[in-house]
């Protein structure tokens, strides 16, 4: 054991985890909740409507 | 302070700081890149540096570079993450102190450094040329800003943290991280603008690079696809293309750009072992950063129209394909024959402005003619036409700025390295800059248009906040510019 046992170690493990992330990723349990994720740009119009509204008498 | 006493029930956005950040990209953006011309414009006419000091090349240089990225990219970074954070969690911003803190701090930096850099006061360190006071005083707003923006993740409405958070995250840490590092320096003394570096040598020179290309990476990048991964789907008013596609976009990218740094030291005292390995980091770079790119473009798919009229989706998915060629660029110029050729030309100073001109700031310039209307409670910008005609004004100097650059980089890298048959150079170094003169014209020209697409924006964000010229305004031509 020395010290390149561990760099090639570290290596397998980067290559692990990187192939983890996508398949968690791209598991079919995660659909719904990515899919509510995508939609979050569009779900918040009425505070922003508020927003915009509320302010402009003393923009 | 209604906003505080409804905030509980109904919360309110914090839009003061946005809008202020969103005038001053385009302030600072006009002058970083004028004073970007009038460098390209001493390179083909010397006596422009007025034989003074302060108006020297040497001096003017860091000080267009630090405005374009720090104040100009940095007012746009800091903007709009502060909008997407509050819109995508459904929060306001932690505190409205906070976020005039880092405006005002961010602006005193800005003008700090417009102020020392001309005079003379630099650490030779490119891209962090800053002097040490100001260097304390950039640490302190950054954690104001760390503070202000994980803070107000932290009291989200939602449980989801949205993709573009996650970019702004990364650079956000990253640049703490890299600034920290890299700017150890001790002055002589408490009352000297001057300090230096506590690395030596190699060491130091590696440090440099690993905070020079993740300042590209996470300043340049990593900060600009979080804009991409709203301004996009927002403008184009669809989901982006694969939400899980940006998921392992975004831990690719942030895992392997920390290693590509030493492909700026080829050929140098660096052992050979960490050039390799920073170019094939640079090269494994292209998947993700392609694989942002696609997922940018493809939200388009089944909405391609939206290209013929909507100048400001334009502005957006034009720069995802600059991003796209300067990130396919980079990996090649990373391979070690070809930096061979391409090292210390202006091959170099193209392909950081196709990344810059191209990537940055036509996204950000897209985000800007976004986020203008709607801050101000308008239909949309005061003049379309307008907006058009800025956009092939920036395609057009930018094309013009990075093919000068190539002819003139890749035949500067023939000149230094051709030889006659008894050994001797074939080309003193000075014909290569004869040889230049050309591209350096068309640099400035290009560089001009793309200055003067700036003026033309400034004119058309003053028409737009303008009060009372709503009835001036024509009915939107999509949904979005009225959501």
């Amino acid at each position: 054991m020395d010290i390149n046992d561990l760099r090639g170690l570290s290596t397998v493990l980067l290559m692990m985890a990187f192939i983890g992330v996508v398949i968690w990723a791209y598991s079919r349990k995660q659909k719904q909740a990515f899919d509510e994720a995508a939609n979050l740009p569009f779900a918040d119009d009425n505070i922003d409507q508020r927003t915009t509204s509320e302010e402009r008498p003393n923009d | 302070m209604s906003e505080v006493n409804s905030a509980l029930e109904h919360p309110l956005y914090n839009y003061k700081v946005v809008r202020q950040f969103a005038i001053m990209t385009v302030v600072w953006g006009i002058v970083g890149m004028f004073v970007g011309v009038w460098i390209a414009a001493q390179l083909a006419w010397p006596a422009l540096n007025f034989d003074l000091p302060w108006t020297s090349f040497g001096r003017l240089r860091p000080l267009h570079t630090n405005a374009v990225i720090f104040a100009f990219g940095g007012c746009a970074l800091m903007g709009t993450s502060l909008y997407i954070v509050q819109r995508t969690t459904q929060t306001r911003l932690l505190s409205d102190g906070l976020a005039a803190a880092v405006f005002w701090g961010w602006q005193l930096v800005i003008v700090l450094a417009a102020v020392t850099l001309p005079m003379g006061y630099t650490t030779t360190k490119e891209y962090a040329e800053l002097e040490w006071p100001i260097d304390i005083l950039i640490a302190l707003v950054w954690v104001a800003y760390a503070v202000l923006f994980f803070g107000t993740l932290m009291k989200r409405k939602v449980s989801h943290i949205y993709v573009a958070n996650w970019f702004f995250g990364a650079f956000i840490i990253t640049v703490a991280v890299l600034h920290l590092v890299n700017s150890a320096e001790l002055p002589p003394s408490l009352t000297m603008m001057k300090s230096y570096s506590v690395y030596a040598g190699t060491v130091d020179a590696m440090i440099q690079w690993w905070y020079g290309h993740n300042a590209v990476g996470f300043f340049l990048t990593a900060g600009f696809l979080g804009m991409m991964y709203y301004f996009v789907p927002k403008q184009a008013e669809r989901p982006v293309y694969s939400y899980r596609l940006s998921i392992v976009h975004f831990w690719a990218l942030i895992a392997i750009y920390i290693w590509a740094g030493p492909h700026h030291l080829h050929y140098t005292a660096l052992p050979d072992w960490a050039q390799s390995l920073g170019m094939v980091m640079s090269l494994i770079l292209l998947a993700p950063s392609w694989g942002g790119m696609i997922n940018g473009i493809m939200t388009l798919s089944g909405a391609w129209e939206k290209l013929r009229h909507d100048p400001i989706l334009r502005f957006l998915v034009v720069s995802l394909s600059f991003y796209g060629m300067s990130t396919f660029e980079g990996p090649m110029m990373s391979i070690k024959t070809v930096n061979a050729l391409s090292h210390y030309t202006d091959w170099t100073i193209g392909h950081v402005h196709s990344g810059a001109l191209g990537w940055v700031a036509m996204i950000s310039i897209g985000a800007v003619y976004h986020l203008i209307p709607h801050l101000y409670g308008k239909n949309g910008m005061y003049s379309t036409p307008l907006v058009n005609l800025h956009f092939w004004m920036s395609t057009i100097g930018t094309v013009l700025y990075i093919a000068s650059m190539w002819v003139n980089g890749i035949m500067q890298g023939l000149m230094w390295r051709a030889y006659n048959e008894d050994g001797t150079l074939t080309y003193t170094f000075v014909e290569s800059v004869v040889a230049s003169h050309p591209g350096y014209v068309v640099r400035v020209l290009g560089g001009a248009i793309f200055l003067g697409g700036m003026l033309l924006m400034a004119y058309n964000v003053y028409m737009t906040t303008r009060r009372g010229v709503e009835d001036s305004i024509p009915a939107p031509q999509t949904a979005a510019a009225a959501a």
